[in-house]
């Protein structure tokens, strides 16, 4: 069973459905003996840094999470701030991350620019994968995904890049680390594109 | 790269969706959850649906109504009306809205903007300028579906809700509602430059052309629609159309 991890930050809904639109069973819960149980684990994620891991640590969920990731080695989905928080440290906030990525997060800079592309990155855009198996398996280079963003993902370790997009230079779209798979778009507003994503990540 | 969204502005009026001409003679199009699906068929970029009564009847948003709508798009979706409460904004993401929509309680209360982005991010909260032309050619910003003026320089004030934290502005010509003659560049390029938020362009839109214009003169990132996405021909008849993404690629020179 796939478990949405509900921390009351993020898309839980419109993940539900577009999974349940794929065929797969899933639910949505913080009840830490239902994401023990999970055979995967999704986390979304909307909003600040520091806020997500408050409320992951008020829901006495970080060890859980920690456990579920590193021992049991689920694979876990982390959806745009999800992600993020896969990641060491973020410029959006003074806290740490599980650090189960070698990566940090950054805000988008273009100030030195003549005309400055403008922050956050929104919008659809295409993005590049690294791997045609897998999450982004039957997903072809002209594939579209909705961003919403101000901070973006930079890696320390190129082999943990599973995809890129280009906004005025090239940036982390998707990280694979093992069972650890991140995304920095929203599959779930991402219409067929989004869906294969889900559905690969599903039946992995 | 990205390429500029073309956006469907969809109007709630109690349960049904309508479409007006400088802000008044509505005209009833249909059910929203019909609409919205159709839209979601042809794989809108992005939705916006804006519940015009909400402040003039000094309520919140119609819930029961908007999870219906909601639940069935797998697009991002944002809403305005009647947002007034930190309460009312995470119970619309909880649903599945991708963005709010502040506008009428912001003008009045613009450190609402600032406890909204805080709590959800800049990318998620939207502020929407609903302006006029005053009678020397400048612009005047209104509220409360252009009933009531407000002080200051629009440009003043854009630049102001993106420090406040609003992570995207919708730039909503009342004089060019409905019209379908163009939009008014000139106001979106005043807007556009000088702020680094992505400006939405709102208002006037009549042929696809419209559309590059606002991005290329207009300097907007995105562009949305009412009229020429749900009216076809002299009469206007009800029709939901929306241009093919090819068009729209060659069109944006993607």
């Amino acid at each position: 069973m796939i478990v949405i991890l509900d921390y009351g930050m993020g898309n839980v809904g419109s993940i539900l459905n577009m999974l349940r639109k794929a065929g797969s069973e899933a639910v949505v819960s913080s009840t830490p003996s239902v994401i023990k149980g999970a055979t995967k684990l999704i986390l979304p994620g909307v909003g600040a840094f520091d806020i997500a891991m408050s409320r992951l640590r008020e829901r006495g969920l970080v060890h859980l999470l920690n456990e579920r990731a590193l021992e049991d080695r689920i694979p876990l989905l982390g959806i745009c701030l999800g992600a993020q928080l896969f990641c060491r440290t973020s410029e959006e906030g003074v806290g740490e991350g599980f650090g189960w990525v070698d990566a940090d997060v950054r805000r988008f800079r273009f100030a030195n620019e003549d005309r400055p592309l403008k922050v956050p990155h929104m919008g659809w855009n295409r993005v590049h994968p690294r791997s045609s198996e897998g999450l982004f398996a039957g997903l072809t280079e002209s594939s579209r995904f909705y961003f919403s963003h101000s901070y973006h993902v930079v890696c320390h370790e190129e082999s943990d890049v599973l995809g890129t997009f280009e906004y005025g230079g090239q940036f982390v779209a998707a990280v694979q680390k093992g069972n650890i798979l991140g995304v920095q778009f929203h599959p779930e507003k991402s219409h067929l594109y989004g869906l294969r994503i889900l559905a690969n990540f599903a039946e992995l | 790269m990205l390429i500029p969204r073309v956006i469907p502005c969809l109007l709630l009026r109690g349960r049904g969706l309508v479409k007006t001409t400088q802000y008044s003679k509505p005209v009833y199009l249909g059910d929203p959850m019909n609409i919205v699906k159709l839209f979601n068929d042809k794989e809108v970029d992005e939705l916006v649906l804006l519940d015009i009564d909400a402040t003039r009847e000094q309520r919140g948003p119609n819930f029961e109504v908007l999870a219906e709508i909601v639940s069935e798009s797998f697009m991002p979706f944002a809403y305005g009306g009647g947002i007034r409460t930190l309460a009312d904004v995470k119970k619309l993401f909880a649903m599945g809205i991708e963005k709010v929509i502040l506008n009428s309680y912001a003008m009045e209360n613009p450190d609402f903007i600032r406890v909204v982005a805080e709590q959800v991010g800049s990318q998620s909260v939207v502020v929407c300028l609903e302006i006029k032309r005053n009678f020397f050619g400048g612009w005047q910003l209104t509220t409360c579906g252009a009933r009531r003026g407000v002080e200051g320089d629009v440009v003043e004030w854009a630049h102001k809700f993106q420090e406040l934290g609003a992570g995207e502005l919708l730039i909503s010509s009342i004089d060019r509602d409905g019209m379908m003659k163009g939009y008014d560049l000139d106001l979106l390029c005043k807007v556009s430059s000088a702020v680094s938020v992505p400006v939405v362009a709102c208002g006037g839109a009549g042929s696809i052309d419209d559309f590059r214009r606002a991005v290329e003169e207009g300097g907007a990132a995105a562009v949305a629609a009412g009229s020429l996405f749900v009216f076809q021909g002299p009469h206007r008849a009800v029709l939901i159309t929306f241009p093919e993404r090819a068009t729209l690629e060659k069109l944006f020179n993607a």
